[in-house]
């Protein structure tokens, strides 16, 4: 797994190459913590493009940022989930606490819509 | 089952390994007449077994023995049974009800996968003696596929 960060303002972008597994998800977890607390990120935005797997551990981290950062009163999104990672997305009711968009350019403009 | 081909192999309980099995698996399923996406559902809910026995099996021992056993049928069937010798499960229905995890920062989806994507899931489990669970499914034949 390989994770790549950005901040712009208070959004933190994180973005994934590999497999989201059980591996991986403790290191994930505590970096995106990190992250947000020294960023006081109020937007996450989780990159997908180039994971080839989640299973629930992944998801179990991901469900986790999204209490963290709705805790805080911010929003999470996620970008460019593969097919079959989308399919795990929406089998496990994320989809509805999580807009899965197309990619990072989709989410941007939804913010400027949503007025943040 | 009338068994066409079999694999069996064991490894410890390192999360390390539960990409090994995944793989493993997955390319032992490419020998059944099945979609790309059929395999990268064998790799999701065999990755879901193994870390169910090595979280919950043996609470995260890294040195312990986990074996998957993996047949396919002439009847374009697999059958992946997980093996581990941990300290089992006391309520095996309880186990399998979605979004119930012993464990919060994960997401208890573990079965309802296994369920989803499987034709049958068993699990044979006695508390301090270890759990098996079995994964069972059939894909259709080329000539069910073309009727």
């Amino acid at each position: 797994m390989n994770i790549d960060c950005k901040h712009i303002y208070d959004t933190l972008i994180i973005r994934l190459v590999g497999e989201l597994d059980l591996l991986v998800s403790e290191k994930l977890r505590d970096f995106i913590d990190i992250k947000i607390t020294e960023n006081k990120s109020r937007v996450l935005i989780l990159n997908l493009e180039k994971v080839s797997f989640v299973d629930s551990s992944g998801l179990g981290v991901i469900i986790g940022r999204y209490k963290k950062i709705s805790a805080k009163k911010g929003k999470m999104y996620i970008a460019g989930a593969q097919p079959m990672v989308e399919q795990i997305l929406v089998l496990s009711g994320i989809n509805k606490l999580i807009p899965l968009c197309r990619n990072e350019q989709e989410i941007m403009e939804n913010y400027r819509e949503d007025g943040i | 089952m009338n068994v066409k081909n079999y694999v069996q192999f064991e490894f410890f309980s390192c999360p390390e390994n539960v990409s090994f099995a995944r793989s493993c698996a997955g390319a032992f399923a490419a020998q059944l007449n099945c979609t790309l996406s059929d395999i990268e559902e064998i790799k999701l809910v065999v990755s879901e077994a193994v870390s169910n026995s090595i979280i919950h099996g043996y609470g995260n021992k890294p040195n312990e023995k986990i074996i998957v056993t993996a047949s396919i049928g002439y009847d374009n069937s697999l059958e992946v049974a997980v093996e581990d010798f941990g300290k089992g499960i006391e309520d095996i229905e309880q186990a399998m009800e979605p979004a119930f995890s012993s464990d919060a920062t994960r997401m208890g989806m573990g079965f309802t996968f296994m369920k989803s994507f499987m034709d049958k899931v068993s699990v044979i489990s006695e508390v301090e003696k270890g759990t098996t669970v079995r994964l069972e499914r059939r894909f259709a034949l080329a000539a069910e596929a073309d009727a």
